[in-house]
């Protein structure tokens, strides 16, 4: 889904809180956090878990499937890196692991989409370490 | 020690502006605080507190040195838009405290001559959550619009309502000589306009404009000898709503919280309540947010702002200058609810007066719906 002739997205930062999210993404691998002492998910990645404050971590392979919980067809947005790609679908999916994430839907006409629909996760290298967790229709 | 009935709106002003391109931003301020003190029958001497937002991390210190300001208590809380709203449930409680005597709440903005493109400009990336967000280019009406489509397939609540709430503010904006635009539309005229985000429409969506505005704030005691009957503030609360551990839920605003919770602390009920004044960055927004505030049950915000309720006459008159969708929007419209309710409970709006009105209640929403947002609610009333 790559394409090298669009100005990029804004990219994320790597950094210690994230780095074993986004390294499973270049990998092509969905990875959840989840903390080992009290068994929570949590997303976006972070450091410190907010609820029994433990800094031992675990990563999880999620399955990558999911469904829309909402989404929205964007048909204007001035930055660069979005406006070449009007019109495109913003997205909340909910995962089967039961976390809500924001994203695109691609690889189906817009005006396709709706909540509730069944949908997989859809990998878009942008550089050679970034790479973004996009989701696609399933059967 | 007190706060809730204790604290006064003594001075109030709206900068008349809505497109100022040779004006500075600290110079709106600046009008706009000679404006509320002249208002308020008092003087930059008298003031002991300042309160401001959207001039940067430190811009206090510049907006200071602008008004030559020397007070003893600075507060420039930046949650968005609402930030003046809390600011004003912030100066409650610090001249409750004893902290200052008299506070002064100052915005001022050049958004539209500058051009921002705040709705559908791009994302920031300062924070850790917008590395899993920004990538995937959500708008500020694209986050909006996802909330939307969601309340939709809940509850099965059409664009028609939606556009109602913007046609019925538009129908205020008329009365409002310094409304940005005035000329009455219809719920197809918005229907037609094109889609920004579905499934929101260019005319559900407020405006930029430039303006500006300022709220002067004192005892109760002391307001009472001022020039302008004294409004105070009964009750008021603020909340917060992110996404936790990954558990968004995008119809939990955080008006459920600050709502209940300032009404409580008035010992206002809904049914007492005259008048409203919220943030209506766009239709959604004041569906969710009277929603939320508890003024129908969950998912009946459509039926509810149908059918001419919310307009002047109807069972809950809000937004009664038009709004951020038709009167004025310079990015971060919270002190002009304030300013609004005031004028109201004062008997000042001449064709746009609620007649008898005696409690009005302002809530502010900061940031974004669906992503991380504040929320301010104040209940105000007659002294």
């Amino acid at each position: 889904m790559s394409d090298a002739k669009r100005p990029p997205r804004p990219l994320p930062r790597i950094d210690e809180e994230t780095r074993g999210f986004w390294e499973a993404c270049a990998r092509h691998e969905l990875y959840l956090q989840r903390c080992r002492a009290c068994r929570a998910f949590r997303y976006p990645p972070r450091a410190v878990c907010p609820a029994c404050l433990s800094s031992e971590v675990e990563w999880v392979q999620a399955g990558g499937r999911g469904t829309v919980y909402s989404f929205t067809v964007t048909y204007q947005n001035q930055a660069p890196g979005f406006r070449e790609r009007l019109p495109y679908v913003l997205a909340v999916v909910e995962l089967e692991e039961g976390v809500r994430v924001m994203t695109n839907v691609v690889v189906c006409p817009s005006e396709t989409v709706r909540i509730g629909m069944p949908v997989e996760v859809e990998w878009e290298d942008v550089t050679s370490e970034v790479t973004l967790p996009l989701f696609r229709p399933r059967a | 020690m007190s706060i809730w009935g204790e604290v006064a709106v003594a001075g109030v002003y709206e900068h008349p502006t809505r497109y100022a391109p040779d004006k500075t931003a600290y110079q709106i301020h600046a009008e706009s605080a000679r404006g509320a003190l002249e208002d308020a029958g008092l003087g930059m001497g008298d003031v002991d507190g300042l309160f401001t937002s959207g001039v940067g991390p430190i811009g206090i210190l510049s907006l200071a040195q602008h008004l030559n300001l020397r007070p003893d208590h600075l507060d420039s809380q930046a949650i968005g838009g609402s930030s003046f709203v809390s600011h004003c449930l912030h100066a409650a409680a610090a001249i409750a405290a004893g902290l200052c005597s008299v506070a002064l709440v100052t915005y001022g903005s050049t958004a539209a001559s500058e051009r921002f493109a705040i709705g559908t400009g791009g994302g920031g990336m300062g924070d850790p959550a917008d590395h899993f967000e920004a990538p995937f280019g959500p708008t500020i009406v694209g986050s909006y619009a996802l909330c939307a489509q969601r309340h939709m397939y809940e509850f099965g609540t059409t664009s028609e309502q939606l556009a109602e709430i913007a046609v019925t503010m538009r129908r205020h904006a008329v009365l409002n000589p310094r409304a940005k635009y005035r000329e009455p539309i219809t719920v197809d005229d918005v229907l037609a306009s094109r889609l920004i985000s579905s499934p929101l429409h260019l005319l559900d969506c407020c405006m930029i404009s430039d303006g500006g505005g300022a709220v002067v704030l004192t005892s109760r005691t002391r307001a009472r000898d001022l020039k302008k009957r004294p409004v105070v503030i009964l009750g008021g609360a603020e909340a917060v709503r992110h996404h936790g551990v990954g558990e968004r839920d995008l119809l939990d605003i955080a008006a459920r919280q600050s709502g209940p919770l300032a009404l409580a602390r008035a010992g206002v009920r809904h049914a007492d309540v005259d008048c409203c004044m919220v943030y209506d960055s766009y239709t959604i927004t004041v569906l969710l947010t009277l929603e939320a505030l508890g003024f129908c049950r969950p998912g009946e915000g459509g039926a509810f702002c149908a059918n001419g309720r919310l307009g002047l006459g109807g069972d809950l008159p809000t937004n009664t200058d038009g709004g951020g969708l038709s009167s004025n929007h310079p990015g971060m419209r919270g002190i002009f609810l304030v300013i609004e309710a005031t004028r109201q409970l004062r008997g000042e709006r001449g064709a746009a007066q609620v007649s008898d009105a005696e409690v009005a209640l302002v809530h502010g929403t900061g940031g974004m719906l669906g992503q991380r947002h504040s929320g301010v609610t104040l209940i105000l009333g007659r002294a």
